[in-house]
């Protein structure tokens, strides 16, 4: 009980951070699974994403800057699909890597731009950043809330994909590129739901992981992003519901980690799980098994 | 035909001195402070670095992103090593002088460490070499953020200083100095890629299954490219801490990794001059030539242009990139390499040409 008592803390920002991974994952996980992308440029949309609540924050009240800013992320994802992977649509798949690169590149430089390089400030959303205790441990409502946003987003989602006709296209192009557009799936359709959806989760994403971590600086997207594409792998990439537990696990255990006193090692950790998970099972946990062929 | 492929080989060479030559002239005439020495400086050790990418991602197609954690390594082992007896107990202030307790030569530190990153690249090659394409970036780029992890250890304090500074070892101050070990590395490199193992890189790089085929063991091939990119890796670390004056492991992200693999994309996959002159060019615009837009204080005439102030060079600069990433896919030198040969080729059949009209 003692041992509950001290980590309790740690594990309930495991759960949250996880859920907010989650949401990151997704977008990561949908984009590999159709494009056989990393689209490195994800972390940097997330920081985007809360750099734009931001900005809108002071010229409008917050129930209007956060849908506005999530609809602009929408936005800004289906525009880097359009401007740096479209063109690259038949050239080798590391070109397009490189251009995911440069895309991250260029939105951090934006970010550092537009806010001079100083750290801004996520504004406080009532009711979700007020602080309650739960089992005598003192955290923000926001912890609570994350996990069930996360799953009620991922079962519309998943109902999306499963029973919706661009839901079908989606995994139609994901299980055979070519075959799929010969049987008249419109490609670019498909592609740029695909980006849209993920930036929108992540926008959700970058709401909730801001309002507990408020801090936002043009790099802070770098590390979940890596951490989340780590849980898409983890849970088999291409698949969700791997994403999501993926994800969960991962935010517990860092934070666990970070509660043993840790902290430095608490990024290495993903990475320590990322190359083990590789190594022994490289399709993750939910993950399609596939041969190569010559 | 052979004789005029040696008389191109030497010209090469005398162009070569001829750049050491102007070098150490510029030296002799421009003031120290100079941001072309800047340039020039931090410019050859990029080019050591790009070219030691390249020959992982342009010429053997292996995809790798761990090039800053190998940086590290090198930097580290370097100043670890190098750093004077009598100024570590200053260095390691806050572990009670450090574990180590001797120092070497500034040859030998260099040396010493491309072998270190050469030997822990070996054993990361072990387990990852095996995986395709972008697993292999991923999987490699996690391993330098562990590397930079472990470096921050505060339990290992005694030897890497935690995250504090480490400072004090021996630099160079003159421009020819990275310009000699760049040149030689690159060198070497260079008569790399033109042996049987270059041959059989290239093989694995078009096609494995083939390459297998034909009897390159390529596990043996590929453990071998990795580990002497490292090993080149290392060294320019240990030139990079030279030219900061002080290292630290918070500046080997993957930022750096990318910085670098955008240097080789611009000068072309598969170019070693391809990749030199592009990190002269990427470490002069991003260091020199863009500076002016970040001064808010710059007129065009009496135009006050609103955008400009801190930032905005790289706002543009990246712009450029993302440019040439998209529209000009091949680079500035594509795969071909620099040659003379092909020049006067060209400029004879331009004559050629000329003669019949």
């Amino acid at each position: 009980m003692g041992f509950f008592q001290t980590n309790l803390p740690y594990l309930l920002a495991g759960i949250s951070t996880g859920g907010q991974y989650a949401l990151i994952a997704i977008g990561y996980t949908m984009v590999y699974g159709i494009l056989r992308l990393i689209n490195f440029a994800h972390g940097d949309v997330f920081m985007c994403a809360a750099l734009m609540v931001i900005y809108s924050a002071s010229y409008l009240p917050l129930y209007v800057s956060v849908p506005v800013a999530i609809v602009a992320t929408g936005i800004l994802g289906f525009a880097i699909e359009r401007v740096a992977y479209k063109p690259l649509r038949t050239a080798p798949r590391m070109s397009a890597m490189i251009s995911a690169i440069g895309m991250s590149y260029l939105l951090q430089n934006l970010a550092l731009y537009v806010t001079g390089g100083l750290t801004k400030y996520y504004p406080p959303i009532p009711y979700i950043s007020d602080s309650i205790e739960i089992f005598g441990a003192m955290t923000k409502r926001v912890t609570v809330i994350t996990p069930i946003v996360t799953v009620v987003l991922i079962i519309a989602l998943v109902s999306i994909i499963k029973y919706t006709k661009i839901g079908i296209a989606m995994r139609a192009v994901s299980r055979d590129f070519e075959t799929a557009q010969l049987m008249g799936v419109k490609i670019n359709s498909v592609i740029s739901a695909t980006f849209v959806i993920g930036s929108l989760l992540a926008a959700v994403g970058s709401t909730l992981f801001f309002s507990n971590y408020t801090g936002v600086t043009p790099t802070v997207g770098g590390m979940p992003g890596l951490k989340a594409f780590v849980a898409a792998v983890f849970g088999g990439i291409g698949s969700i519901p791997g994403a999501v537990i993926g994800a969960f696990i991962i935010g517990i255990c860092e934070n666990l980690i970070k509660g043993l006193g840790w902290t430095t090692f608490s990024d290495a950790f993903t990475f320590v799980l990322l190359i083990i998970v590789l190594m022994f099972m490289p399709t993750g946990l939910f993950g399609e098994k596939t041969t190569d062929r010559v | 035909m052979d004789k005029t492929k040696k008389r191109d080989l030497i010209v090469s060479l005398g162009l070569i001195a001829l750049i050491f030559v102007v070098v150490a002239v510029l030296e002799k005439v421009l003031p120290t402070t100079s941001m072309l020495f800047t340039v020039l400086k931090k410019g050859s050790i990029y080019a050591l670095v790009a070219v030691s990418m390249n020959l992982l991602n342009g010429f053997t197609g292996l995809f790798s992103l761990g090039q800053a954690g190998f940086m590290l390594l090198g930097a580290y082992t370097y100043a670890i090593l190098t750093i004077p007896v009598e100024a570590r107990a200053a260095v390691y202030q806050y572990y009670d002088g450090g574990i180590v307790q001797f120092s070497v030569p500034v040859i030998v530190g260099i040396l010493l460490a491309g072998v270190v990153a050469a030997f822990f690249a070996y054993l990361i090659g072990l387990p990852v070499l095996h995986l395709k394409s972008d697993y292999l970036a991923i999987a490699t780029l996690g391993f330098a953020e562990i590397i930079r992890a472990i470096f921050q250890w505060d339990k290992l304090g005694g030897l890497t200083n935690g995250s504090n500074l480490l400072r004090k070892f021996p630099i160079f101050h003159s421009t020819l100095f990275p310009f000699a070990v760049s040149a030689l590395c690159i060198g070497i490199i260079v008569m790399l890629i033109n042996s049987t193992y270059g041959r059989a890189f290239k093989a694995i790089r078009d096609d494995e299954i083939a390459a297998e085929a034909m009897g390159i063991n390529l596990a043996h091939h590929k453990r071998l490219a990795f580990t002497i990119s490292s090993f080149f890796a290392g060294i320019s670390g240990a030139l990079l801490a030279m030219f900061q004056t002080t290292v630290q492991a918070s500046q080997f992200k993957s930022a750096m990794t990318y910085e670098i693999l955008l240097i080789v994309v611009i000068g072309g996959i598969g170019s070693i001059t391809g990749s030199c002159i592009s990190s002269f060019l990427f470490v002069a615009s991003s260091e020199w030539w863009l500076r002016f837009l970040d001064n808010s204080e710059t007129y065009i005439g009496s135009l006050h242009l609103g955008l400009l102030r801190p930032g905005f060079r790289k706002v543009v600069f990246s712009v450029i990139i993302m440019a040439i990433v998209l529209l000009y896919q091949r680079g500035i030198m594509g795969d071909k390499e620099f040659s003379l040969t092909r020049i006067r080729q060209r400029l004879s059949g331009l004559f050629k040409k000329k003669k019949v009209q």
